[in-house]
């Protein structure tokens, strides 16, 4: 069956304008999306810019928009919509575009190097491995699904609004680290969050985990780095 | 632009990663990716990493390097084998103290469970040998060491594809890189160039491989004259979801998941009795072929059934959770309540780059070096998966191959100067990219892309034969001429991916060609290769390494070298 494309294209090497071009591809149902916008580029226009590689959902390069709602081409199939066959496609929101739906990532990323994202502890580790209780190491279960996608922070409000909020999933990638049961750092990582451009920037408005393409429930884990905020708060 | 660093890596998978981290605080080290680092296919390794832990159950690395020995076919190299059996408990507490979130005992130890071809007491029983985490370990893994990474400052130039190896006097000393972003070219001078480009599993039609797995270093190096070895072994996993590649975890069924024919007959049982579900992935590959050709296919079509139905909530929910994600997403299948539908899928090269267990690119059968080239994880072949490579060792390959690569070459740039900078080569490439956006041809990439993936598909992967290799032969040859005359459509500068398809596309035609080169001089069946016309394992005559090599007139020949035989003499293989 014939689905139709409307792509946002923009190339500022060859023409400083933004413009939407519309496509139409031949496409199964069971069809993934990335598998229509490949189509595209090799039967209708090579020069349609996008990032894919491990076409299943798990090396996170595919994020877009797809009919106004964040989502991995990869992963959504052409009978997930309900839009008559007919598609929108957008780059993601809130990075700056560089060629079509590719866009810099590159602040997404400096925000992660700003929570410190690697386990620190004091002193020689023991020569086995640390143990760790399982129900201690399944506390950071669903942080580890996090495929650095970027769509929760591409989709949150207050990223939008505030651009030092270090976002959702910079936060998430804090929680897996200070919940880590062998991370020796979680009071000095606590502190660093407690601020507006922190946790508290999050109200709780729940995008990240709606569009979450791995299922994390991203909200939840921010209240639980809010809670010991709160907890370590009355401790003092 | 031009750049100077005492080390230049190739790719920022695992293997490359973990070089980059022995190398970052001692040396000048910049790490090139045609993705960004966490999008590195080794992130998509599921089911786990193998070593003799004994954290479940009692093991020994004497029993790991046994079965990797007969996992090979008597075809890997058992000195080497050796070296990783020893060093996996290492690697692994190394991981788990940089922080791998690895699951755990009751007891709070890595976890491990059981994998195909992994045995107790040199083949009696299956061992839980593979440590885990989920069915993401590599993905974690990357995540662990590319975090590692960023704490030490490596320097990253993500996006950049590489076009050449600088080679000047047979020394290798830097790269030619063209970054995608903005369409220019870089110049890297180096002491050393580590290659750990990974695979090439887009040579052929259905694949679990990522888009990015197509060989770039394998090729390239190959063209500047180093051999590849044992390329016709490429392993078919069985269970990829049908008619879509993608991979369904061997911890599937190391978890209790069986296979079962239209009749519902768990067939493994039957092909090999002692460890049947766990048999190692050639094997299991033919049995589903075999049962396929038998009409027991899933309604008489090419695919069996993976059934997890009898695992249970916890098992499913908590340590299978992304395949049943796939199965869900991509086939519309509940996998705790219906059989997933599997298919071979193609999933790694057995082959690549002759290395050696320090990364030293090996020309010859007298160990001469390829001064300054290195080569390390799946583009290397150093060779311990010989003729198959078993489930849950590629992680460990490229952890300890990555590691050792990185210490010596830093013992070899703290002796070695900068060599002179070769003049001139920016402009060089610059001109050669320009020449290919100017060429007039008048065919797409996407044809040849098409027909090289269905010819390899068809003649060169699981079974083969003398004559069905001879046609893929003739028409991979006929794909390279037609190459020539290919015309890209795309002018553009900034992220113009049909160059860098084109480009691609000429990096997998030399690697099909080497394949299928391999799989006709191999006139027997050892693991991966299947020669129907000669289905017996022949040592008298091939208990060597396949080497192919361009000759100075760029004509690529066929050679041996001897396999480095220790503890393990050749058996029959059965299990």
């Amino acid at each position: 069956m014939d689905c139709t494309f409307i792509i946002a294209r923009f190339d500022p090497d060859r023409n400083p304008q933004r413009y939407r071009q519309r496509f139409t591809v031949s496409a199964e149902p069971t069809d993934k999306i990335l598998d229509c916008l490949i189509r595209i580029r090799a039967e209708s226009d090579p020069s349609l810019a996008f990032r894919a590689s491990c076409v299943h959902g798990i090396c996170g390069s595919d994020a877009m928009l797809i009919n106004g709602r964040v989502e991995l081409a990869c992963q959504k199939l052409v009978r997930d919509f309900k839009t008559g066959n007919n598609f929108v496609i957008e780059p993601l929101p809130l990075f700056t575009v560089l060629k079509d739906l590719i866009v810099d990532l590159e602040p997404f990323f400096e925000k992660f190097r700003q929570i410190r994202p690697y386990l620190i502890t004091d002193g020689e580790p023991p020569e086995l491995e640390r143990l760790q209780d399982p129900e201690k190491q399944k506390a950071i279960d669903p942080a580890l699904r996090c495929i650095l996608c970027a769509s929760c922070t591409a989709s949150c409000p207050i990223s939008r609004v505030n651009e030092d909020y270090l976002g959702p999933a910079a936060l998430l990638r804090a929680f897996r680290y200070i919940f880590d049961s062998r991370d020796e750092a979680a009071d000095s990582r606590l502190v660093q969050l407690d601020s507006e451009d922190g946790v508290w920037g999050c109200k709780t408005m729940w995008w990240c985990t709606d569009v979450c393409p791995k299922g994390i429930p991203v909200t939840k884990c921010l209240g639980r780095i809010k809670r010991a905020l709160k907890e370590s708060r009355a401790d003092k | 632009m031009e750049h100077r660093y005492d080390v230049v890596i190739v790719g920022s998978g695992l293997a490359g990663l973990r070089a980059a981290i022995e190398l970052g605080h001692a040396t000048r080290v910049a790490v090139l990716s045609k993705v960004f680092a966490t999008r590195s296919h080794s992130g998509a390794a599921q089911g786990g990493i193998g070593a003799a832990l004994g954290n479940e159950e009692e093991d020994s690395w004497e029993w790991h390097m046994f079965d990797t020995v007969k996992g090979s076919d008597y075809l890997g190299d058992q000195d080497a084998i050796e070296i990783m059996a020893q060093d996996a408990p290492r690697t692994l507490i190394e991981l788990e103290h940089m922080g791998v979130p690895f699951n755990r005992t009751p007891e709070g130890k890595i976890a491990q469970r059981a994998f195909g071809g992994h045995t107790r007491g040199f083949g009696q029983a299956p061992v839980k040998r593979a440590c885990y985490a989920a069915d993401r370990t590599g993905r974690v893994i990357l995540d662990t060491l590319w975090e590692k990474a960023l704490q030490m400052g490596i320097r990253f130039f993500n996006e950049f594809q590489l076009i050449d190896l600088i080679v000047d006097e047979g020394r290798c000393c830097g790269v030619v890189a063209y970054e995608l972003a903005t369409g220019a070219i870089h110049v890297f001078h180096a002491k050393a160039v580590l290659l750990a480009t990974g695979g090439a599993g887009k040579i052929y039609k259905t694949t679990s491989n990522a888009l990015a797995s197509t060989g770039d270093g394998m090729a390239i190096a190959y063209r500047r004259g180093a051999p590849l070895e044992d390329m016709e072994f490429v392993q078919f996993h069985p269970t990829g979801l049908y008619k879509l590649g993608i991979l369904i975890s061997e911890a599937a069924r190391g978890e209790g998941g069986v296979l079962r024919n239209r009749n519902g007959e768990r067939f493994m049982e039957r092909y090999a009795p002692t460890i049947k579900d766990l048999a190692p992935r050639d094997m299991i590959s033919r049995c589903i072929l075999e049962e396929v050709r038998a009409g027991r296919g899933i309604d008489g079509k090419d695919y069996v059934h993976l059934d997890l139905t009898h695992l249970g909530e916890d098992v499913i929910g908590k340590k299978l959770v992304e395949i049943i994600g796939f199965a869900r997403t991509y086939a519309g299948v509940d996998a705790s309540r219906e059989p997933i539908p599997v298919q071979p899928t193609c999933h790694y090269m057995m082959g690549g780059i002759a290395a050696d267990a320090d990364g030293h690119v090996i020309m010859d059968d007298k160990r001469t070096l390829f001064p300054g080239l290195y080569a390390a994880g799946e583009c290397a072949c150093v060779s311990v998966h010989g003729a198959n490579r078993l489930g849950c060792n590629s992680l460990l390959d490229i952890l300890v191959f990555g590691r050792r690569s990185g210490k010596e070459i830093r013992r070899f740039v703290h002796a070695a100067a900068l060599p002179a900078a070769v003049p001139g080569l920016e402009q060089k490439y610059a001109a050669l990219i320009q020449g290919m956006l100017a060429k007039e041809g008048d065919i797409s990439y996407g044809q040849i892309q098409a027909e090289m993936r269905e010819v390899m598909m068809d003649k060169v992967s699981v079974f083969r034969t003398e004559q069905g290799l001879q046609a893929a032969l003739a028409t991979v040859r006929a794909l390279k001429e037609k190459y020539r005359r290919i015309h890209i459509r795309d002018k553009g500068r900034l992220f113009n991916r049909e160059l860098l398809d084109v480009l691609e596309l000429g990096y997998m035609l030399d690697l099909a060609e080497a394949i299928t080169l391999g799989a006709l001089f191999r006139r027997e069946s050892r693991g991966a290769h299947s020669r129907e016309d000669y289905p017996r394992r022949d040592d008298g005559r091939f208990l060597a390494h396949t080497l192919v090599r361009l000759d100075p007139d760029g004509v690529p020949q066929v050679f041996t070298k001897p396999v480095t035989i220790s503890r393990f003499p050749p058996k029959e293989r059965k299990y």
